[in-house]
């Protein structure tokens, strides 16, 4: 569990083989404030999207690099999963979506004042990206940008 | 793949000021990429909070990722194992 073994060997191997992207130098913002001051926004490379957005595309090469906005008051219930990997199992996301996207959790840590509060909006991509050039230059800085326009303080983010 | 993505992700969001936890599924991704904190979680894939319908084992690997936040004693890149509670 949490190892290469779960995949099949010719996945393993590719994975073994892949040319991880290294942060290099690694950025550091340290918390400015105590937790129960910050704002939090969720970051989720589970592929959701909600009603009305366009699933991502599974023909792109290389990976869909775009995200989705997730409104903050979104009820679980109406996150679609359009991630396009059969390598996991989806049975227990589709089940509980706050597995990949704790918007539950996170709205009852805002309530027992273990955070400050949520963010308005939260950020979805999905995760099956190989050529990962476009999400670091282009959309990655774009979507974070919305979330500092935000005065986001922190970020959790969670692959699936 | 998904591991690499929001350690990108997390890499711009430092970089413009909001700190960030990432959940990793394989350490093996983390040690390599080096994001900024990782919570190395010991569970498969499509399961990155452990459980279904579980919100106590759920809030647990949530609480341990803010605790990483907190940690001022941490240098970057951090990468920290989860272990669950016992009885989780």
């Amino acid at each position: 569990m949490g190892d290469l073994n779960e995949f099949p060997l010719k996945y393993k191997l590719f994975l073994k083989a892949y040319p991880w992207r290294r942060i290099d130098p690694v950025p550091w913002a340290p918390m400015k404030k105590p937790l129960d001051e910050c704002r939090l926004a969720l970051v989720s490379s589970a592929g959701l999207v909600i009603a009305g957005q366009a699933p991502f595309d599974e023909s792109i090469r290389g990976g869909d690099y775009s995200f989705r906005e997730i409104p903050s008051d979104t009820n679980l219930s109406a996150l679609i999963d359009t991630h396009r990997s059969d390598l996991y199992d989806h049975s227990g996301l589709r089940q509980d979506p706050n597995l990949a996207f704790p918007l539950d959790r996170m709205r009852e840590l805002a309530e027992n004042g273990r955070i400050g509060s949520l963010n308005h909006r939260h950020l979805s991509f999905m995760g099956s990206i190989t050529a990962p050039g476009r999400l670091a230059k282009k959309t990655a800085p774009a979507a974070v940008s919305k979330l500092a326009e935000d005065k986001v303080d922190i970020a959790l983010l969670v692959p699936v | 793949m998904c591991n690499q993505a929001v350690g990108l992700v997390a890499a711009e969001l430092e970089r413009q000021g909001i700190s960030t936890v990432t959940i990793q599924l394989l350490r093996y991704v983390a040690e390599k990429m080096c994001p900024p904190r990782a919570l190395a979680v010991p569970f498969r894939h499509g399961y990155p909070l452990g459980k279904p319908d579980d919100p106590v084992h759920q809030h647990a690997v949530i609480e341990a990722a803010l605790k990483m936040l907190e940690d001022k004693s941490l240098q970057p890149p951090a990468i920290v194992d989860y272990v669950a509670k016992q009885g989780l």
